[in-house]
């Protein structure tokens, strides 16, 4: 596989550099993010935790070109990121599907946007809907969809185009735990197949720890990078090795920093 | 009901579960259909009735407060003459809102588009609809005199600005990420607005279109009123002023005919470009 053959050390994707983000407001500025610095390799799977209202969305708008920082950079492939990019795939945090369009139309926006052949996107827009389990679901218009699917056909929407670089807004949030097991491995699979990387963000522990190369753990107010933490588990991974001991050790050393910082109480 | 239950355990399966709730659900919607047109018939006819009775017991003068069926009796004496001046207004009416249409939404689209516009433009606009418009009727016909025009153009003063407003405000209102989905997948300004912006304008659009259809038809009978030489609204004065008042009533309720038809009208292509809203029969059922 070439993107195996260069040397992913070598070349970091994504650089996220001294990132601070402070939002004006009516009653006061309000700091969302205290510099903040982050590296991506080509095929990395970076998971954020942290409790709500940490900065965790504002630190993947700004990745993604899309909100303007207020002081530090991002660069993509060492070229300083100035608008929107367009080489990601975006999973937001709430679905953001148009609801004028049905659920396979709303993933064909992404191949009509960017001009791809239809005839051939459409094929893998219903293999992918297919694949999250909504078969038969493709005609139906956002309003006739639970929030669980909204949220697969988003997804779908954000693989389509086989972007290098994935950006997921908590995508399992609104799911049971066993599609949500299953997409996980789904996810694994996808990203594993096209040396996709990925920048995750959740509130669960156990899925951070589970799809991770490296898991970044923030602590809120403003959002800082507390601890780093790399995750050695062999791929693939399998549910089971959730309950291996290194799998707990892992998730006790996250649960750690969250106790450490009197986010968690015990 | 006996082929319903299956033989095993006397439960049904899902497929006739599915069957009985498609055939209540079919069965609910076109009672709900036939309640839509029944229901209000039959309390317009009550109101006839109670209208008709009322008049004759209480020995109201004709040409005061005339029973329906005297309205009835002049509407079909003066068919001919009912039809021929709504067409002169329907023609003004339409003319106004295709006016109103032509100059509003793309005056809205600028207002969106262009700072420029929207800073300049948009509060002057809106201080003008401070202004009674029907007070500049009388100038009108002093300017252009007696025509179609001065009608049209009173109509398109009045019914212009709700589709202004509320285009503008469509556009205006859309959800930050919305946008930010478009800019990620690359979309171009133009693209942006014509598959994602527009589209989510759209109900409030219509919304405007539905207010201005109604003011439309104002607009033009104010028109008749001031400087007319034909249509309904001039016909009312006439009528009015010869006393007799069966027949003010048959163009009154000629009036309301049309401005029902317009609005129906624009209702049918906001559901026809909109088919995402079509009504759910569960929410219908649930009412
Ligand atoms: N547009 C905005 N204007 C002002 N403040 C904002 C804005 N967006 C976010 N914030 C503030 O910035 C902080 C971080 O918000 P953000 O949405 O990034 O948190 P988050 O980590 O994604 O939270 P959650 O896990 O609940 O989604 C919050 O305190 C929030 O109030
Ligand atoms: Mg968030």
């Amino acid at each position: 596989m070439p993107a195996a053959a260069i040397k992913p050390e070598t070349s970091p994707y994504l650089e996220i550099e001294n990132l601070s983000k402070v939002y004006a407001s009516n009653d006061g500025p309000v700091r969302a993010l205290d510099r903040v610095s982050l590296q991506q390799k080509r095929g990395e799977f970076v998971s954020i935790v942290g409790p709500s209202g940490c900065g965790k969305s504002t630190l993947l708008m700004i990745a993604a070109g899309l909100a303007s920082s207020s002081e530090g950079q991002v660069l993509v492939e060492n070229k300083l990121v100035r608008a929107a990019r367009t080489d990601l795939g975006i999973v937001f945090q709430n679905h953001v599907l148009l609801d004028w369009r049905t659920a396979l139309e709303n993933v064909m926006l992404q191949a009509v946007a960017r001009k791809m052949d239809l005839r051939v996107a459409e094929q893998r827009a219903r293999e992918l809907l297919a694949a999250v389990g909504l078969q038969g679901f493709e005609d139906k218009y956002p309003r006739s969809l639970s929030g669980g699917m909204k949220q697969r056909v988003s997804i779908c929407r954000a693989l389509i185009h086989d972007p290098p670089h994935l950006l997921m807004d908590e995508p399992f949030g609104a799911l049971d735990s066993l599609t949500r097991d299953q997409l996980v491995l789904d996810l694994q699979r996808i990203c594993s197949e096209r040396s996709t990387a990925v920048l995750f963000i959740t509130h669960s522990i156990a899925e951070a720890v589970f799809l991770s190369d490296r898991v970044v753990v923030m602590t809120p107010r403003p959002g800082k990078i507390d601890r780093v933490i790399d995750i050695d588990l062999p791929r693939p991974r399998t549910l089971a090795m959730r309950e291996s001991p290194e799998f707990a050790h892992y998730s006790r050393e996250i649960l750690d920093v969250f106790l450490a910082r009197g986010i968690l109480k015990e | 009901m006996v082929d319903m239950v299956s033989e095993d355990n006397g439960l049904l399966s899902i497929e006739q579960v599915e069957r009985r709730v498609q055939e209540q659900t079919r069965a609910k919607r076109t009672r709900d259909r036939r309640a839509e047109l029944i229901y209000p018939f039959l309390a317009g006819i009550g109101l006839l009735i109670v209208w008709e009775l009322g008049t004759r017991v209480l020995n109201i003068p004709i040409y005061l407060f005339p029973p329906p069926s005297a309205v009835i009796v002049s509407a079909v004496k003066n068919w001919e003459l009912l039809l021929r001046e709504s067409w002169i207004t329907s023609v003004e009416i339409l003319a106004g809102y295709a006016v109103s249409i032509a100059v509003g939404i793309p005056l809205a689209f600028a207002i969106f588009r262009w700072p420029v516009f929207s800073k300049s433009i948009y509060p002057l606009l809106i201080s003008s609809q401070a202004m009674p418009k029907v007070a500049v009727a009388p100038l009108f016909v002093v300017w252009f005199g007696f025509g179609l025009f001065p009608k049209v153009l009173i109509a398109f003063l009045i019914a212009f600005f709700p589709i202004v407003i509320n285009t503008v405000m469509g556009l205006a209102s859309i959800e930050r990420e919305k946008i930010y989905l478009a800019q990620s997948m690359g979309l171009s300004s133009f693209e942006t607005f014509r598959l994602i912006r527009l589209p989510n304008a759209l109900p409030s659009i219509f919304a405007g279109l539905k207010i201005s259809i109604t003011l439309a038809v104002v607009g033009a009978v104010v028109g008749e009123f001031v400087g007319g030489d034909g249509g309904l609204g001039y016909q009312l004065m006439v009528a009015n002023g010869s006393m007799d008042t069966p027949l003010l009533f048959a163009g009154i309720a000629a009036l309301t005919v049309l401005g029902v038809l317009f609005y129906w009208i624009v209702e049918v292509v906001e559901r026809l470009s909109m088919p995402h809203l079509e009504r759910s029969p569960d929410i219908a059922g649930s009412v």
